[in-house]
């Protein structure tokens, strides 16, 4: 970095000079931190990706030709196209709940605003595995209360978990689990605005409502921005709900429900290391082009808007 | 500033020796000195501390105890025990540890099903040459078999899923219900059942697949021509004529309502269980201790539960057939393999450990030792409400048990199976349809992992 040339030429510069190789030292800890569990993890698992094995076979160097496989396996695809629509019906309940939680604790000054905060929060610091669990209960036939509630009105309660309802059952874990979170963020947001925008706007006759849809939500659209990047790559990469929901789920989740999963039965139950690295890595060009796009989609549009 | 730039200097070379000082192995001492080494530490105390270690995985709900009971009646040879999960769970940290080349223990407990897949990894070592012999005639033939693959022994058993049919008798008799001896009397009972307004007769649950393998080979499947002598090629024969008869016949009794498409081994299952809302669970031997286990206890609840022989489709030729069970196998990486195959050998193999695995409920042994012995026989099953099930039901069957051969891909066949189970049950294909399917999908499989298919 440094190059010796110049000090010996320039001994006034000297001390300019030798302050980025002081600057490495000062992220050394990190880098090496981002190097061994970051870089070199990926670094291996691409190299992995390039070379196939069959249970029969050696390891041979197929070079994209795992890829190629990855794109047209339909187990691949199809757990690809959940997540996709998944993610579509998902987002935007998660942004509306979410948005709609933060305004109303927005406006409230009230007792109680502090308790439904920390109550919407809550979901959120219970762990995905465990709130996941819980819901395995709430939904089952024997032990949840779905059937007493339909045996009411004399009918017999949905099975959630039947392949034709676990989108929804999944849909309304993520949602409880997530909400809360994003509303966090955008709350914290929305205490960043000036109050003394407000004002004005009262002062100019706005209405309530006319303040939160026309001056809050603008202001705070690049948090929102950000939680839909969050959601959008958390569900490209879903695993966890569906993992855990899987012993109970009849059949309903298989062993390619999502990519990730089916990822992890590749290489941890079938022995295909290679070709699980590749769909790994596969995954990740989705969510890279799927997050490339949204973004560029909402650059644009904001940009229009100013 | 000069103080200001060493200062840095010096502190974030310390922050890097301090993140390298956190590398090494810090858990020194019970694990290094085990013969095989990196397995991790051991969950049991080492009784013989001078005597070589070998590492096991098992995860045998009374294994601390057996393992304790090995300790002290061994000075050549102590066993470093842990518990790496159970099934599946264990399997992909082994498979993990076959892949690095390192981590794996020195004797590892799997089910049989899962031995071939192993071999072809090349992650077991050939225990016929480490004196298997001595043992092989503690055991059926068909057990040998299990663990077998032409003259080589690749695990040695020690539990058996020898597969009947418990019922309950409070339900039966209510009802009226003879005890089925064929499947076409246990579909008769199951419409008897229904049109008495009275529980499921059992279940289809399509995460079993290892019990729908068991009772299509009951009808003749004989699904894999495969001999891990040579790897490279198998025979895969799933859509014969009987498996397509079983497939069908199931499917009939999901389409009258007559079983439930409950999955299995968990509380919702158990749960019905207990409660009654099945009569009778086609289940092996492994099903009293698990569901005592679980909580199903024979008495409190009213139920009343009983053994019989699996039901039959020749009455005249009856076939036995067994689902679950497991062995301990030495891995490729134990570093003393002899050593390593005493081990094998030997834990849960003495009469003791033998005794406290029945007690428990734990096991039913393989080792003939116990199972030919009149104690075994005629012990009173409490959750049988003191029936000699043993006797009755489950030696029998474990002792026309004729072996099974795996193949090398047991995970991903049921994966599949699952698969086609489900279609079995929501109707989408008839049960010999998604036997030909899953024919064809395993063959391209097969063929895709560079098998010759014969």
């Amino acid at each position: 970095m440094t190059n010796p040339a110049a000090v010996l030429r320039a001994p006034s510069r000297r001390r300019n000079l030798r302050r980025p190789w002081i600057g490495w030292l000062f992220i050394a800890p990190f880098g090496v931190i981002f190097l061994v569990f970051l870089v070199a993890p990926l670094v291996y698992a691409f190299y992995l990706s390039l070379f196939s094995k069959g249970l029969a076979t050696g390891t041979t160097f197929s070079g994209a030709g795992n890829y190629v496989k990855a794109f047209t396996d339909p187990e691949f695809l199809s757990g690809i196209w959940f997540v996709i629509r998944f993610a579509v019906i998902l987002i935007p309940i998660q942004m509306a709940v979410s948005l709609a939680a933060a305004l109303v604790l927005d406006a409230l000054t009230t007792r109680l605003s502090r308790f439904a905060r920390l109550a919407i929060f809550v979901p959120y610091a219970i762990p995905a595995v465990v709130g996941t669990l819980m819901w395995g209960f709430l939904y089952s036939p024997t032990f949840g209360p779905l059937t007493g509630l339909f045996k009411v009105v004399n009918q017999s309660a949905p099975e959630i978990l039947s392949s034709g309802n676990i989108f929804g059952g999944l849909l309304n874990i993520v949602v409880w689990q997530w909400a809360g979170y994003y509303m966090i963020i955008i709350y914290a947001a929305l205490r960043g605005i000036d109050p003394s925008l407000y004002e004005a706007a009262r002062i100019d006759g706005a209405t309530p409502r006319q303040i939160a849809l026309r001056i809050k939500v603008p202001m705070i659209s690049s948090a929102m921005v950000l939680i839909l990047v969050f959601a959008l790559i958390g569900t490209l990469q879903f695993f966890t709900e569906p993992q855990v929901l899987r012993p109970i789920s009849n059949g309903s989740i298989t062993s390619s429900f999502t990519p990730n999963i089916y990822a992890f039965d590749l290489a941890f139950r079938f022995s295909q290391f290679n070709y699980a690295s590749t769909i790994s890595f596969s995954l990740g060009i989705v969510v890279f082009i799927a997050v490339y796009i949204f973004l560029f989609a909402s650059r644009k549009r904001r940009g229009g808007l100013s | 500033m000069k103080t200001t730039s060493l200062l840095a200097v010096v502190s974030a070379g310390a922050l890097l020796v301090t993140l390298a000082g956190c590398s090494p192995d810090v858990s020194a001492g019970t694990s290094t000195d085990s013969a095989g080494g990196d397995a991790g530490s051991c969950s049991n105390t080492i009784v013989n501390k001078d005597a070589p270690q070998v590492s096991v995985w098992a995860w045998y709900p009374n294994i601390n105890t057996v393992v304790d009971m090995f300790n002290k009646s061994h000075d050549d040879v102590q066993v470093c025990w842990s518990n790496a999960g159970q099934g599946a769970d264990e399997y992909a940290k082994f498979s993990t540890a076959i892949a690095a080349g390192t981590g794996a223990p020195d004797v590892v407990m799997l089910e049989a099903e899962v031995v071939p897949g192993f071999i072809l990894q090349d992650a077991l070592v050939d225990l016929s040459e480490h004196g298997a012999d001595d043992v092989k005639a503690n055991f059926s033939a068909g057990a040998w078999k299990d663990v077998s693959s032409g003259d080589s022994v690749y695990a040695i058993p020690v539990d058996g899923g020898p597969m009947a049919m418990i019922y309950r008798a409070d339900i039966f008799a209510k009802y009226g219900i003879a005890i089925p001896k064929t499947w076409d009397e246990y579909a008769a009972a199951a419409q008897q059942l229904k049109d008495a307004g009275g529980p499921f007769m059992g279940d289809f649950g399509s995460n079993v697949p290892a019990w729908f393998t068991a009772l299509m080979t009951q009808n003749g499947q004989t699904a894999w021509d495969y001999d891990s002598s040579d790897p490279q090629k198998i025979g895969i024969d799933l859509n014969d004529a009987g498996s397509k008869k079983v497939a069908d016949y199931w499917q009939d009794l999901v389409k009258k309502g007559l079983v439930d498409t409950k999955d299995q081994f968990n509380t919702d299952y158990i749960g019905g269980l207990t409660n009654g809302s099945y009569a009778t669970y086609v289940s092996a031997a492994w099903a009293p201790g698990y569901l005592t286990g679980a909580g199903a206890g024979a008495t409190g609840d009213g139920a009343e539960w009983q053994a019989a022989p699996l039901p039959q489709w020749d009455p005249a030729n009856p076939v036995s057939v067994n689902w679950g069970g497991s062995t301990f196998a030495v891995t490729t990486q134990a570093k003393d393999k002899d050593l390593a195959a005493t081990v094998a050998k030997e834990l849960y193999a003495s009469d003791e450990e033998l005794q406290d695995g029945v007690d428990t409920q734990t096991i039913f042994p393989l080792n003939q030792k116990m199972l030919a012995s009149d104690a075994f026989a005629d012990t009173p099953v409490k959750f049988f409400n003191g029936q000699t099930a043993n006797k009755d039901v489950y030696i029998p069957a474990e002792n026309a048990y004729k072996g099974y051969t795996y193949s090398p891909f047991t995970t991903y066949y049921y994966s599949e199976l699952t698969k086609s189970m489900v279609s079995i049950i929501d109707g989408s294909k008839s049960g010999s349809e998604s036997l030909d399917d899953l024919q064809k999908t395993m063959t391209d499989y097969a063929k895709a992992q560079g098998f010759t298919v014969k």
